[in-house]
């Protein structure tokens, strides 16, 4: 058993951490007061080769490995969960579903610019009566001559307002319920198309999560992912991995409170001594730090079990469940350590609490993640 | 084009301990990094190459664990690494590694030398200007801007008061401070191909020098005592009109025979 990181992981975590020092951290308060998406960032990730870690240098990938891109989510994630969400959502959601269904011409087509962070993407999955309840597709596609024409909306798709590739889930035939769910890879420009309400959200809030638009929207027959049919499974096998991802900005948001609450307790006097000297206080860390670590041993076995083609899909549900509910946990305590300050928008701690609380419900809420977990164990 | 950038590992503080009883630096517990000027100096070779194309070549000269360093700069993107690794290379000064760095110049080849100002460990700003003699090179130091033309250079060097514009021909060699460029990140790319490359090492053997010219046999500079600066005593404190302070710290001088 062995719980070190490769000579490359460790160089890669060295320059990640570099690179959210600087380009990061400085932003994130910022960009969630303005929620304007960090472009800019994501073009200085792209030219690092962050927006293809996982995937091989042949079809355009960084040549990296799944644990790397993982670790890339959490170091982002500890400064601005803004910034790891559009990474994760891009990488697990977009680019892994056409890397893992498409065709040689689809991978072709779209990979290279996708994984070179020439293009971002996201997936649209979720309607507004379709949310955890996503068999229910009230979004429609029909085959006509050389098209499938999309109808209906999406709401909640992260990166959704600056994304140019979209992994869309739609109805081909409603009799046959899950089995007639459909995926496709939407563009943009594509006719018919378009974008509605970009919401304003309590965390993540420069991530741009859009509502999409499908009138009678022209998708090219040979931009069907996979067959007709098998729409629901890419959608679930997709949601797997992306857990991981979710997982990961979870545990980095926590991690990040706990480094803010360790530095300011230490800081921070009152009664003449550091907050840090008193035990009530003293306790919290010690509750913080030992969920943290159990968090990252889980989000981490999940990861190392996709990295080496193992099932995951268990892993993947546990990691997310507790790694979301501890960044929960250590971003309340965080802001109880900092008392009033804490409260305040002078310390970052009020934004991770503000972030952590999303981890809990998107890519399957908690309750989702419970009923994955209790299917495996008790089938 | 063939850019050589010498670098050198240091550890990662500004404030390096020293060990009292042997006077040598403490090294344990602290990570070591590229020497912040040195990283500028690979930055401007590789804007170089992405501009007019050359190959670049990072060259440091130190123990077995100097790799890192090297690994760093492959996965920033330059084309080769050399390790210059010797028993008989322990105790350089400044004078016996400018040597062995030469050397070792003169079996790569180059067209342009980088390196950086100085180090942050050893802060004498000596190697670079050192190199550039034993090869009889041409030679600019505290470089903030280049310019590369055909045959030539076009550097820009900083001064306390301003700045010199110089035309020097290539071969050169020059020593480059942090206002030169912002160093890149290492890359994933890059991370992930670095340890599959071959590092070149160079021994005292392989470059040509006799064990009398190199390491501490071969240094010139004879080191009497190393030690940190002691702490200051409190001193006193008057709270006083300042013509009586005047007239206080006079009689103080006075009784140090400073006046």
């Amino acid at each position: 058993m062995d719980f070190s990181l490769t000579r490359e992981q460790q160089l890669a975590k060295e320059m990640l951490e570099k690179f959210v020092e600087n380009e990061v951290r400085p932003i994130a308060a910022e960009i969630d007061e303005t929620e304007e998406f960090p472009i800019e960032t994501v073009k200085k990730m792209a030219r690092l080769g962050m927006m293809g870690i996982p995937f091989e240098r042949e079809i355009g990938g960084a040549g990296g490995d799944f644990i790397t891109y993982i670790m890339a989510v959490e170091e982002l994630a500890k400064a601005c969960a803004t910034t790891s969400v559009v990474l994760s959502a891009h990488t697990s959601l977009c680019c892994w579903p056409i890397y893992a269904y498409g065709t040689d011409e689809q991978k072709a087509k779209y990979l290279p610019k996708l994984l070179k962070g020439e293009h971002l993407g996201a997936f649209a999955l979720t309607e507004p009566n379709a949310g955890t309840d996503a068999a229910s597709q009230q979004t429609t596609a029909k085959l006509e001559g050389d098209y499938y024409t999309l109808n209906g909306s999406k709401v909640f798709i992260t990166n959704g307002g600056y994304a140019d590739i979209f992994i869309v889930f739609a109805m081909t035939d409603r009799s046959k319920g899950t089995k007639g769910i459909s995926a496709f890879i939407v563009e943009k420009g594509f006719e018919g198309f378009s974008l509605g309400k970009i919401e304003d959200k309590m965390g993540i809030r420069a991530s741009s999560t859009a509502e999409l638009i499908f009138k009678d929207c022209k998708v090219p027959k040979e931009n069907l992912l996979g067959k007709e049919g098998i729409g629901f499974k890419i959608a679930m096998s997709t949601l797997d991995g992306g857990r991981i991802g979710i997982a990961a900005q979870a545990l980095g948001i926590a991690e990040g409170a706990l480094n803010e609450a360790v530095k300011y307790m230490k800081e921070r006097k009152q009664f003449g001594k550091p907050i840090a000297t008193f035990q009530g206080l003293q306790f919290y860390i010690a509750d913080m730090a030992t969920r943290v670590e159990a968090a990252k041993n889980l989000v981490y076995k999940a990861a190392w079990k996709k990295q080496t083609g193992q099932n995951y899909s268990l892993d993947a549900a546990m990691a997310k469940l507790y790694a979301s509910e501890t960044a929960m946990y250590v971003t309340t305590k965080a802001v109880q350590i900092f008392g009033g300050y804490g409260f305040t928008k002078d310390y970052p701690v009020e934004r991770m609490m503000r972030d952590a609380k999303i981890t809990e419900i998107y890519e399957g809420t908690s309750e989702v993640q419970k009923m994955v977990i209790s299917a495996n164990i008790l089938k | 084009m063939n850019i050589l950038v010498f670098i050198k590992q240091v550890p990662d503080t500004n404030e390096v301990r020293i060990d009292p009883k042997t006077g040598t630096l403490i090294r344990d517990g602290v990570p070591s990094i590229i020497n912040p000027d040195d990283k500028n100096a690979i930055e401007e070779a590789l804007r170089i190459k992405e501009e007019h194309g050359a190959k670049v070549t990072v060259v440091t000269m130190g123990p077995p664990q100097a790799e890192k360093a090297l690994r760093e700069a492959l996965a920033m993107g330059v084309d080769e690494a050399v390790l210059l690794t010797d028993r008989a290379f322990a105790g350089a000064d400044t004078w016996a590694t400018s040597l062995v760095l030469a050397k070792a110049a003169e079996k790569l080849g180059y067209d342009l030398i980088f390196a950086g100002r100085q180090a942050i460990d050893g802060d004498t700003a000596q190697v670079g200007p050192e190199i550039a003699e034993h090869l009889n090179l041409p030679q600019v130091t505290y470089v903030e801007k280049v310019e590369v033309l055909d045959g030539k250079v076009r550097v820009r060097r900083a001064m306390e008061d301003g700045y010199e514009t110089l035309l020097v021909k290539t071969p050169c060699l020059l020593t480059c401070i942090k206002e030169l460029n912002n160093p890149r990140y290492m890359n994933i790319y890059d991370i992930f191909t670095c340890y599959a490359k071959e590092i070149k090492k160079m021994g005292i053997d392989d470059l040509g020098l006799d064990k009398e010219e190199v390491g501490l046999v071969g240094s010139p500079t004879k080191v009497k005592k190393s030690f940190t600066k002691g702490p200051k005593a409190q001193g006193e404190k008057f709270d006083v009109p300042p013509h009586e302070a005047a007239t206080i710290v006079c009689e103080k001088l006075k009784g140090m025979h400073l006046i």
